[in-house]
């Protein structure tokens, strides 16, 4: 299942899965002494919803912050849609279709829930300054067919309620969703979540899967999350990377890496004798 | 209607038209300070610089001049030609889109993330090392602007003042002028912020840098607008102040006037630098015309500070500016 081929599989549910989307090769990264990352590699296929596990401090956060380019690794190549990627800014990245949610959430807390859902389009809005101080022709066009978007992603978020409410005024689990909403505005090719369901009661936990698999589904986006709930990512994911120590230490999917010895002894602890 | 009453009217209006002009530099404060957390000392020296080079431009000035000659020992002063108001504006504000990036790339790029303090300073630095290029560029010389914009008495508003109250206003052309100026540089930059994509992308910058970068928006390209639009900003309280005053040193220190103005209206919004700017301009006028003979008079040059004092007392948010509430 993990071999390089072009062709993808089908997911025990049915759904096919594609051509790998973005490739990590054998990524190094350091901060000064210490290494978060070791000599990791793993692929991305088109469609899946794929999973970075791990005990605290194993690195999961800062191979996000990698793909999204938030850290430049000092070795190893990104590849993304088949050719190599350089080093990038962030909002380069944003810019070439890969979309991101914080662990600690990162809203524009003065902007109201669809100011901040629209700023997700800026990658689809090409009018010049010029043009929209007109406020004629192709800005209104492009305005018009981008709220229209964005409208359709607040349905689907069920967020319609909270449309004008400044962000700043919402619970967490509500702002949550906003972030998603953000990040799907973009209509980004990946996605990235960085522990959507951390700080959530069970209720909360059980909608944003259902939103995580519904979106999915809906726009065949590919996902990638980091999930410290095990229940929670073993019934979301097609395939799952467990890092442990800044190191893989296993790749698979939720059944293979479940009866990984070494996941197990990382996660439950071992004698050291 | 009793005398007295008919002129307060008239300090009144002026002092309206005073408001305006602080309004007008308390306006490109609030602009950086919203979307960068930076509390631009330079701006009174940004609006000084800009009028300086715009007379510069307009005379055919060669910049440095004094350098040169000093250092070839030659004679140059002037190109020998003229340039048109409105094409010296234009050229006048790419000279300000290049400083704006100048200032970014040299300075603000590399103080990201820090105290406000820091980069409050780095501000005054900044603020100090502009009054001395400008001299070094342009000459130290008091100079007269004149881009065409209209003087003196306007004599329509003294006639009819005169039909009312047997008793003709004085209200300057000029401030006339400045208001209508005023008035559509703030509904332009409000149109900007709230419904271009670059005034969204502004606002998200100002909110939060981690969700900005997140979405594709580049912090450097936005700080530089910002600094752009502060030098647009700049640029035409230069045109109207330096037309009123000269272009002099002096013109640098209306800043100080901006501070109470943004204390009062607060400084995170531009309604706020516009009802500040009206209400210190009103208030220190009538103040002075009221209260001014029993104590002596001069009170204009204190009223602003003592009245932004008290609203710091009360209201250290400010009329317009936003709460912050800290949640425990």
């Amino acid at each position: 299942m993990n071999d390089m081929s072009t062709d993808g599989y089908t997911t025990e549910d049915g759904r096919k899965i594609g051509g790998v989307v973005m490739e990590m090769k054998n990524i190094t990264l350091r901060f000064g002494g210490v290494t978060a990352i070791e000599d990791i590699s793993f692929d991305i296929r088109e469609g899946e919803i794929r999973a970075i596990i791990g005990p605290n401090g194993a690195g999961k956060s800062s191979m996000l912050n990698v793909i999204s380019g938030f850290y430049n690794p000092q070795e190893g190549e990104v590849w993304y849609h088949g050719s190599k990627r350089p080093p990038m800014k962030p909002y380069q990245v944003a810019q070439q279709g890969i979309a991101r949610t914080f662990q600690n959430i990162a809203l524009f807390e003065g902007m109201s829930v669809l100011d901040n859902v629209m700023t997700g389009r800026i990658r689809q809005m090409n009018a010049g300054l010029f043009a929209q101080a007109i406020w004629k022709g192709k800005a209104e066009a492009e305005e018009v067919e981008n709220r229209e978007f964005v409208e359709k992603i607040i349905d689907f978020l069920e967020i319609q309620a909270i449309r004008k409410t400044p962000v700043g005024r919402l619970p967490y689990g509500l702002k949550k969703r906003v972030e998603l909403a953000r990040a799907l505005a973009a209509e980004p090719s990946i996605l990235l979540l960085d522990e959507p369901m951390a700080g959530m009661n069970v209720e909360e936990k059980e909608d944003m899967s259902r939103f995580v698999l519904d979106v999915n589904d809906e726009f065949g986006t590919t996902i990638v999350l980091i999930e410290h709930d095990m229940g929670v990512v073993m019934d979301l994911s097609d395939r799952v990377v467990v890092m442990d120590y800044g190191k893989k230490i296993g790749d698979g999917s939720p059944d293979e890496v479940r009866n990984n010895q070494a996941v197990i002894d990382a996660y439950l602890g071992v004698a050291h004798d | 209607m009793p005398e007295q009453l008919v002129f307060a009217a008239e300090v009144f209006l002026n002092g309206l038209m005073a408001g305006v002009l602080y309004a007008l530099v308390a306006l490109g404060f609030v602009l950086i300070y919203k979307a960068s957390g930076i509390f631009n000392y330079a701006q009174g020296v940004m609006a000084l610089f800009a009028a300086l080079t715009l007379v510069g431009v307009m005379e055919g000035q060669v910049p440095f001049s004094h350098v040169i000659n000093a250092t070839f020992g030659t004679e140059i002063h002037d190109f020998g030609w003229q340039v048109p108001a409105l094409l010296a504006i234009l050229l006048t504000m790419v000279v300000m889109v290049g400083l704006a990036w100048l200032v970014n790339t040299i300075i603000f790029r590399h103080l990201v993330n820090q105290e406000p303090i820091i980069l409050f300073m780095a501000t005054i630095g900044l603020a100090y090392f502009l009054e001395g290029f400008g001299d070094i560029m342009w000459g130290a010389d008091i100079k007269k602007l004149d881009v065409g914009l209209p003087q003196g008495i306007n004599a329509a508003i003294d006639e009819a003042t005169y039909q009312i109250f047997d008793y003709g206003f004085f209200i300057d052309n000029l401030d006339i002028v400045a208001t209508v100026v005023a008035a559509a540089l703030v509904f332009t930059l409000i149109i900007f912020a709230q419904y271009t994509k670059q005034g969204r992308a502004m606002r998200a910058v100002a909110d939060d840098h981690q969700a900005a970068l997140s979405v594709g928006i580049s912090l450097n390209f936005i700080w530089v607008m910002v600094w752009s639009l502060a030098g647009f900003v700049a640029l035409v309280a230069g045109i109207v102040w330096g037309t009123k005053s000269g272009v002099q040193f002096s013109l640098s220190l209306i800043a100080l006037k901006a501070l109470p103005v943004l204390m009062l209206g607060g400084f995170t919004s531009i309604p706020g630098a516009i009802v500040g700017g009206l209400i210190i301009g009103v208030g220190e006028k009538l103040f002075e015309f009221a209260i001014g003979p029993m104590v002596g008079g001069a009170t204009e040059i204190w009223f602003a500070y003592v009245l932004a004092l008290i609203f710091l007392v009360f209201r250290p948010q400010g009329l317009f500016g936003e709460k912050i509430i800290e949640r425990v």
